[in-house]
């Protein structure tokens, strides 16, 4: 049996882009085995016991033995003296197929099914959570969450202050899928990955990996404010990853797929005339055609091996939003977390340059006039997207950035109080049943352009200038100054036209300086969402999934490096 | 009771094998105990304990394979569990790159476990702590910290009749403190085996004097300096490169392992002589497990001796389709010192350098040179004629581990050091290495 307690004294938050926090110890040899080549799929010990595939569609505990569950731990909390309690009943299904050239590496479906009990008690927060899901068993784990915060309470001298919510009664929401990816049979996903990989390899390709990855969080959550929320959220990350090497030259070059992971059912892959953005190479909007993207992939690999090395210097940078959403993610959203800003991060991420200070000033001018930045856990198809956070708030959205002013912070029900807020924004998540809930990065999107304006409109004005498309190496300091940022697909731009393919480029700038920098943001017609998996944070560290929308948007002159080497 | 003994855990997977109906079957436990206290602005933030033992059963029929988990140990659990894996072997699609299961094989015991640390109670780590807060307070400083401790085994018994057992510990602490105006920063970090090899006062006190002494940093160009990397900066460097010592990836062409024209760099001088990279499970300082998990025994194998390629790790599969013996991934991680003496001592050795306390966030921007690029933080000095002069502000890097091997001015003594984003530990060295690329300015401290 797993029994697993957290004690929280204050609320405790950060970040994990930065990687592989799951390679711990016995993992290395595993993940080392896997080499250079792997496609990236999620933290594999989230994903929980391997079940049969048929299992992923059977339907869990229904809503009204939930409540039963749910009662039962609500009414031990407070006859043990607990002031609020929630729980969360967590049935998490995941689905991973992973392939190489012409075989199937893996296939994987699992469950994870448990209940994390939080309760306040004398001022303090208390955390326990079982995957003993029955009366005896909640009961048992209110209990203890209880006697935790009250042991807790003893040591700590400031209560927590919790924003006031209403409860919502009984509630459901749902991912609005049109095809739950479970349903589909693995061998149809297991011919299209084969099918993708053929296409990279008859087209040159030296290698490619592929996969689908396909998740279904069922969370229900109730607390002592009135609330039963039962929700069903699905998100699906199909990738490729394809390699090219010139054996002569003891070179090679990898393209990745311009996919996005989305909180959406399998309809994602299935991709009409009308979410293809045409252009030097097609990207994709609300839906992904994967055959039509490996085939262009694998002729842009072929070509960028032979691309020209990149000449560093100062260059205006047109940005896509398949590459624009990373740069969002580490510069914008890290630094308005509310906790890296007040130092509860400071072992781990870091803090933040943002200070309470430059918030309240009112005038602290993040970026240029034309940056808007709004947080958000509503958009369709986001990853973020849910009905309720997991402390039982209704989501909204916010400005985070108004025409270039920092305007406010990301924070949840304890640390409301704090920005002087009324209620939570709604943005506090868990990994799983057995990880306590804290403040997380919803969406956060950079807005279109307020006036009609193209990339080729755009396009048309730089003179010296790259065009970069897709996301690749990232790296920022811990209070988000200074960062450097890589990509798949970088054009050359001289006197308002494409001129060819360069390779070996990455540009380094300060995040103030840079968003200061931006100069034109195309309109809403261009405007898409990227993504990941594993936004990182909490020591141990939990991951969290994240979008960020933008439309293509131009920085001016942005330093470039170049990234080429000779070893042996 | 998560950690089961040697004898013990046969017994238990002997009695799961019973129910095995398929061609090959492999039945394995693995168990976990331990806790951890984390700590924000001088009070504790966080803490947590976990008990967990899981069986998992993987079954095989001819090339296909499935595996099914589970955490409950009565009769039925361990049929139900050994059915549901037979299933999804039969619904598996074939791997050709699937081998045999090995038979039988003797297996040291490993010297990794610490009957000290498996001890240790949430009143031991919140101590552990309170000595970490007191050293902060006193130096008017606010700490930030983790601690963690584990115990953990793993058995594995298989239809062959191979049967491995492993039982280890372990203790991670980092801890940063900062100053109350946000102007200076230090960090430490330590791992061991044994907790009581964990002085979090003495590690703090260093922490809290890089913090003080980076307060008054100044911007100098970024440029090729001679840098001394402390042992926890060139751990995460030089982690990024451990990874790499695979050859299907270099013999497929896509590793700084490979070998221009084809094939690997197996036998060719690819670092500076100086530079000795080694694995020992047995090694008193870093002790580790003692076999693979395909059940191979571990040995001490050198990876790089005197800067020259020596071993690669094949797995089974590639192994066969090369016609070499598997060499399976090593359990730890050595890099040889050298006669560099201290820091101190490198520091008294070097004209005009930087002291690099701490690198972060590391990323890989070109795989075929192992191009890293990250920052330093936490306590970043100029040395001036043998002397610290004052503390400069943070710098991003682009630079090649490969290409920075090849630079190696000194090496000092080999310590006991872990990786800030695995929080492995790793034995290694204290080293001063010329031209290393800072590329430009951080504001952050």
């Amino acid at each position: 049996m797993a029994i697993i307690t957290i004690s929280i004294l204050q609320p405790s938050f950060i970040n994990q882009k930065e990687g592989d926090h799951t390679l711990r110890r016995k993992d290395f040899l595993q993940l080392s085995a896997m080499g250079l080549g792997a496609t990236m799929l999620p933290n594999t010990n989230l994903l929980g016991n391997p079940i049969d595939v048929a299992d992923l569609l059977a339907p869990g505990i229904d809503a009204a033995a939930k409540k039963v569950l749910a009662d039962v731990a609500l009414n031990t909390a407070k006859s043990k003296g607990a002031t609020y309690a929630d729980i969360r009943i967590g049935r998490y299904l995941s689905q991973a197929i992973a392939t190489r050239e012409n075989r199937v590496q893996n296939v994987s479906n699992a469950e994870s099914f448990g209940v994390g009990i939080r309760v306040l008690a004398n001022g303090c927060w208390g955390f326990a959570a079982t995957n003993d899901v029955t009366k005896e068993g909640v009961a048992k784990t209110a209990e203890r969450a209880v006697a935790v915060a009250k042991a807790n309470a003893k040591i700590t001298d400031a209560p927590v202050q919790l924003a006031p919510q209403k409860g919502y009664g009984e509630v459901s929401w749902k991912t609005p899928i049109e095809k739950s990816a479970f349903e589909v049979p693995i061998k149809e996903k297991i011919d299209l990955l084969l099918n993708v990989n053929g296409i990279a390899m008859k087209g040159g390709a030296s290698f490619v990996n592929s996969s689908i990855f396909a998740i279904n969080e069922q969370k229900y959550f109730a607390s002592t404010d009135g609330s039963y929320i039962d929700q069903d959220i699905h998100r699906l990350f199909p990738s490729f990853n394809i390699t090219k090497i010139d054996r002569a030259l003891g070179k090679f070059e990898t393209i990745k797929s311009l996919s996005s992971p989305v909180g959406m059912g399998y309809e994602y892959l299935t991709c009409g005339a009308a979410d293809k953005v045409g252009g030097i190479i097609t990207r994709y909007k609300n839906r992904y055609d994967i055959l039509q993207d490996v085939t262009e992939a694998t002729a842009a690999v072929n070509q960028k091996i032979s691309a020209k090395s990149v000449e560093p210097g100062k260059y205006d940078l047109i940005l896509d939003p398949s590459h624009l959403w990373l740069t969002i993610h580490e510069s914008v959203a890290h630094p308005t977390e509310l906790d890296r800003v007040l130092g509860y991060e400071a072992n781990y991420a870091g803090t933040s340059f943002l200070t309470m200070d430059k918030l309240k000033t009112g005038n602290f001018k993040f970026g240029s006039d034309k940056v808007n930045v709004v947080a958000d856990k509503l958009q369709k198809g986001s990853l973020g997207a849910v009905g309720y956070d997991d402390e039982g708030v209704g989501t909204k959205q916010w400005d985070i950035i108004k025409n270039g002013v920092l305007v406010n912070f990301q924070a949840i029900r304890d640390q409301a109080h704090i920005l002087g807020l009324k209620e939570s924004q709604g943005c506090c998540y868990a990994q799983s049943w057995n990880d306590v809930q804290f403040q997380r990065m919803p969406n956060v999107s950079l807005m279109p352009g307020k006036e009609k304006l193209s990339v080729d409109d755009m396009i048309k004005n730089v003179e010296k200038g790259i065009y970069i498309i897709n996301d690749g190496s990232f790296s920022i300091d811990q209070q988000r100054y200074n960062f450097q940022f890589g990509g798949q697909l970088f054009y050359e731009i001289k006197n308002g036209k494409i001129v060819g393919m360069l390779k070996d480029v990455s540009y380094q700038a300060n995040t103030r300086e840079f968003w200061n920098s931006c100069s034109a943001i195309a309109d809403e017609s261009d405007y898409r969402l990227g993504g990941a998996f594993n936004d990182g944070k909490g020591q141990p560290a939990q991951s969290n999934a994240v979008s960020h929308g933008s439309s293509t948007t131009r920085f001016d002159g942005v330093n470039v490096i170049n990234t080429a080497r000779k070893i042996g | 009771m998560a950690i089961l003994n040697k004898e013990d855990a046969k017994k238990l997977l002997e009695k799961v094998l019973k129910y095995s109906k398929a061609d090959e079957c492999e039945v394995s436990l693995n168990g976990s105990e331990g806790g951890n206290i984390r700590y924000a602005r001088n009070a504790a933030s966080t803490s947590g304990d976990i008990s967990t033992m899981t069986l998992s059963v993987n079954s095989i029929f001819g090339k296909k394979s499935g595996s099914a988990n589970i955490n409950e140990f009565d009769d039925a659990a361990l049929e139900r569990v050994v059915r549901r894996s037979e299933e999804l072997a039969q619904l598996a699609p074939e791997n050709p790159e699937r081998m045999p299961l090995l038979g039988p094989n003797t297996f040291k015991d490993g010297v990794n476990y610490d009957a000290k640390t498996a001890a240790a109670t949430p009143a031991t780590r919140a101590e552990l702590v309170a000595k970490s807060i007191a050293v902060a307070k006193e130096a008017k400083l606010e700490a930030a910290g983790f601690l963690e401790n584990t115990t953990s085994f793993t058995a594995v018994l298989n239809s062959k009749g191979l049967y491995a057992y492993d039982k280890g510990t372990d203790v991670i602490f980092s801890v940063t403190t900062r100053n109350a105006a946000g102007t200076g920063s230090g960090y430490a970090a330590r791992g061991f085996n044994d907790i009581t090899k964990l002085d979090t006062f003495s590690a703090t006190k260093i922490a809290a004097q890089k913090a003080n002494g980076s307060a008054t940093a100044k911007a100098i160009e970024p440029g090729k300096y001679t840098v001394i990397l402390e042992p926890v900066a060139a751990t995460y460097m030089l982690e990024n490169m451990f990874r790499g010592f695979d050859a299907r990836s270099a013999d497929e062409g896509r590793s700084f392992m490979s070998k221009p024209g084809g094939g690997n760099r197996l036998g060719e001088q690819l670092l500076d002589e100086k530079v000795t990279i080694y694995s020992d499970p047995f090694h008193p300082e870093l002790p580790s497990g003692t076999w693979s998990r395909e059940g191979q025994a571990l040995e001490k194998m050198n990876w790089i001796e005197k800067g020259v390629v020596k071993n690669l790790s094949y797995s089974r599969y590639w192994a066969e389709k090369k016609g070499v013996k598997p060499v399976p991934f090593p359990s730890n991680i050595i890099m040889q010192g050298g006669d560099g003496g201290s820091v101190e001592d490198m520091i008294k050795s070097t004209e005009r350098g930087i002291l690099v306390s701490r690198l972060w966030y590391i990323r890989l921007v070109d795989a075929q040179t192992l191009l890293l690029t990250g920052l330093t933080r936490d306590g970043t000095f100029y040395i001036e004629n043998g002397k610290i002069k004052h503390p400069v502000k943070n710098f991003r890097f682009n630079e090649s581990p490969i290409i920075m091997l090849n630079n190696v001015e000194a090496l000092g003594k080999a310590e006991r050091s872990i990786s800030v984003e695995s929080y492995r530990s790793y034995l290694i060295p204290p080293m001063k290495i010329k031209d290393f690329t800072f590329s430009s300015l951080s504001d952050a401290v």
